[in-house]
């Protein structure tokens, strides 16, 4: 691409030689960091103030946590080896390990929405105490992201399926990663300041 | 001057290259058009906004009147105040964004064209969205900082309130997209040579408020959304009886809400930063030091959130921190005036209009800043809060500081964009009734307030002995109504008659300048090295430039192909939050559908013509 832009027609061209897209994904990452910033300082001020129980302690299971964030930190894993595959041009590899990302991030999901029925029985509702309205939107608002990325993930595997993501375009596949790892990240924050530290 | 006459030049002079009917408008990606768009719809609801300011002052000039209902007066200084900020100040701001800063830093188009687009459809559909709550009657009445627990459903029933929250979500998916977008253009875009420390002040200002908007918009929108889910939802985020406390929505609201006080004047402060060493003919004094203390700013902006709550009893460590971190963040502010007044120290100084707008904002922002500087200390902001003090105060800031920076870069920039002047004479006449109306409403308020005159009152008591004061103001009131007629007239007659100025009609140190007037849709032929600060300004560089810049090419760049996904996304998004109205989730959830597959399409679609 770079190569047939003509003197005139140089819009691949940038000041740092880093794509738009993903000098703008970055931003848009930061923009996301206080967002989740806000609803994990809330949480972290309020899961004390919940007049009523459940409280954190009462319910939250460690062990299965640990199971589906593990599960979600492979995925990570697959979404690299995705990237990798992609950039050498081979699909069916590629394809297989963004079903892999799909595949864990709905684990993922089914865990997390079982507890969430778990901690409903338990009692723990969106309006049960501040500890549940900051809990459920936190986490709930995370799941979102989760789905969000799985439907990306999707349309990747539909693109690279037509042939429409050779080698040299592997950098939309790159920036789906970004995407990616940082909802992990973000869950890391989540699970040690949630569940580790109650 | 005949129009006959203006008409044939103008067809004349229109390049043949350029579709102009409706749907080119619609479809366009041009960063110049889209500027086009958002300064016309902000000044549209700078008169909606303006008439309900007049309707207040009317129902205000005499004690115990009963022109407007109570609840209605709630409806008109909540929507006065949320359509002011969100829907005139900032995309006002931004509509000079699009347009000067591609053009300063040499580049083509912002990094985002459609998204571009995107961010306008956005704030188009979301200000028409909250403004539509006046047809159901239902329009927001909680003021435009919306505390929790007037918010709360018990005492606000209705949709009053989720109109408010969701038309403020909507508005904020446009900023953070346009926030993105500037910073990406101004790291990634700019033309060789055109190194950090030679950017324009506007195109640095315009730099850091897009970082505020970035990060102090998404602060607002969890704050949105624990509104929302505690309306709709049955959370208790702001419900005492379940825990909640009230005071986190203050601490939300605010922590967006200082910084985005600074979004709102550092775009003024770039756009006089530019103006005055124009028509001082001299470079900006000490540039660095502007430059740092624009940054500063922002930083600090950051920590000073809680001085808007020294009522509230946080304690006294606490305001003790926040007394001290306001008063800090005046010392930038005092080197930005102190380098404006060193800038046109000793210069050959030309009273355009442009050049009285920023002079008038030096002037006035610093009142406003100073009476800012007084409730900054937690024992007087006690005697002051809620009054008509802090009401004169954030009017002199931004109106006087804001409004007056953007209207200063209207008359600055106009040339540029239409290749015709604004009227000097009505631009004088649009000054002094600003002036004196803008002065006349606002200065006596301080009076009114510090005599004891609360905010957010429908009338108020004989016995308060305020009369005079609201007398006054509202005759400023009417004449700064017509200073706005004025700038209307202006703009309609100058658009189609205004006297033909040519590239660089200022004799302006800067890139935007050294284009046609009006650009190109491709603004450069060829992008040409930046050498320094001023390239204009300088012999040999000048020739250099302009050499590249007014040549007309044989073959023309290649620009973004025009696109209605745009507007289409912009409409499937409004839609879903429209239909949080409900509360029903599957509706909400079943709505994503349209915005997943508009996105879709937009991602499939070439950005470039085939080939490129």
């Amino acid at each position: 691409m770079a190569q047939a832009a003509a003197a005139v027609d140089d819009h691949g061209h940038t000041t740092t030689g880093i794509s738009n897209f993903k000098v703008g994904f970055w931003t848009f990452i930061a923009s996301e960091c206080l967002f989740f910033g806000t609803l994990i300082s809330t949480y972290m001020v309020y899961k004390g103030r919940a007049v009523v129980g459940p409280y954190p302690a009462e319910i939250f299971d460690v062990l299965i946590t640990t199971i589906s964030t593990t599960v979600l930190l492979f995925s990570s894993l697959a979404m690299v080896l995705a990237l990798h595959a992609v950039q050498l041009g081979k699909k069916k590899h590629a394809i297989m390990w963004l079903l892999a990302v799909i595949a864990m991030g709905g684990i993922f999901l089914g865990m997390e929405f079982n507890s969430y029925l778990k901690y409903i029985d338990y009692g723990l509702t969106l309006g049960s105490s501040t500890f549940g309205s900051s809990y459920y939107v936190l986490t709930g608002t995370h799941k979102v992201h989760v789905v969000l990325g799985m439907v990306w993930m999707a349309v990747l595997i539909w693109l690279i399926a037509r042939n429409r993501i050779p080698p040299a375009k592997a950098e939309q596949v790159e920036i789906a990663g970004l995407y990616w790892h940082f909802v992990d990240i973000i869950w890391i924050v989540i699970f040690t300041l949630v569940y580790l530290i109650q | 001057m005949s129009s006959v006459g203006t008409q044939t030049v103008e067809q004349q002079h229109t390049s043949h290259e350029e579709d102009t009917g409706l749907w080119s408008w619609i479809t366009t990606v041009d960063h110049k058009r889209i500027a086009i768009m958002y300064f016309v719809t902000a000044t549209f609801f700078f008169f909606v906004a303006g008439a309900k300011a007049l309707a207040i002052r009317v129902q205000l000039m005499f004690p115990e009147q009963e022109l407007i209902t109570p609840e209605v007066y709630n409806q008109f200084f909540t929507m006065h105040g949320t359509t002011m900020i969100f829907l005139v100040a900032m995309p006002m701001a931004v509509a000079f964004f699009n347009y000067v800063v591609p053009l300063q830093i040499g580049a083509r188009d912002v990094a985002f064209p459609r998204l571009n687009a995107l961010s306008y459809w956005v704030f188009l559909f979301g200000g028409l969205y909250l403004n539509s709550s006046f047809i159901v009657g239902a329009a927001p009445h909680a003021s435009w900082v919306g505390y929790a627990t007037l918010t709360m459903p018990e005492f606000s029933p209705g949709q009053n309130t989720n109109f408010w929250l969701i038309g403020l979500s909507i508005l904020g998916i446009a900023s953070i997209a346009g926030g993105v977008n500037f910073i990406t253009t101004i790291i990634n875009m700019r033309a060789p040579g055109m190194k950090l420390m030679r950017m324009p002040l506007f195109t640095w200002m315009t730099f850091v408020t897009s970082f505020l908007l970035i990060t102090a918009i998404p602060v607002i929108g969890v704050a949105l959304i624990y509104l929302g889910f505690d309306r709709l939802f049955g959370t208790v985020f702001f419900q005492p009886a379940g825990g909640g406390d009230p005071v986190l929505w203050q601490h939300l609201f605010w922590i967006f809400g200082h910084p985005e006080v600074y979004i709102l004047i550092l775009p003024a402060f770039g756009v006089i930063s530019d103006v005055i060493p124009t028509f001082s003919k001299k470079p900006l004094f000490g540039y660095p030091i502007v430059v740092y203390a624009g940054l500063l700013i922002g930083f600090i902006g950051w920590g000073v959130w809680s001085h808007h709550m020294f009522t509230v009893g946080l304690g006294p460590i606490a305001d003790s921190f926040f007394v001290a971190a306001t008063m800090i963040i005046a010392i930038p502010t005092g080197v930005k005036i102190f380098n404006w007044i060193a800038t046109m120290w000793g210069g050959s100084l030309k009273f355009t209009t442009a050049m009285l707008f920023s002079v008038g904002l030096v002037a006035v922002f610093t009142v406003g800043g100073l009476s800012g500087i007084m409730h900054a200390s937690a024992p007087v902001n006690l005697q002051q809060h809620d009054t008509y003090f802090v009401v004169a105060h954030f009017h002199y800031v931004i109106v006087g500081g804001a409004m007056m920076g953007l209207w200063a870069g209207l008359y600055y920039w106009f040339p540029k964009v239409r290749g015709r002047y604004l009227s000097e004479t009505l631009g004088k006449w649009h000054f002094w009734t600003t002036m004196i109306g803008f002065n006349l409403t606002f200065f006596p308020m301080h009076f009114a307030g510090i005599f004891g005159m609360p905010r957010r009152i429908y009338t108020y008591s004989a016995e308060l002995n305020v009369d005079i004061y609201n007398q006054l103001a509202t005759i400023g009131a009417f004449i700064f109504a017509l200073s706005a007629v004025i700038m209307a007239w202006n703009l309609v007659k100058s658009w189609r008659g205004g006297e033909k100025a040519p590239a660089n009609p200022w004799g302006a140190p800067h890139l935007e300048w050294s284009i046609p007037s009006p650009p190109h849709h491709y603004n450069f032929p060829a992008i040409p090295t930046v050498q320094s600060r001023e390239p204009l300004w300088n012999d040999g560089e000048r020739e250099a430039i302009l050499a590249v810049t007014m040549e007309e090419p044989e073959t023309e760049p290649v620009m973004p192909n025009p696109s209605y996904w745009p507007i289409l996304l912009a409409a499937s998004i409004t839609l879903i939050w429209a239909l949080v109205m409900t509360g029903i989730w599957w509706v909400i959830a079943l709505a994503i559908l349209p915005v997943i597959y508009c996105v879709f399409k937009w991602g499939m679609e070439p950005a470039f013509p085939e080939g490129h």
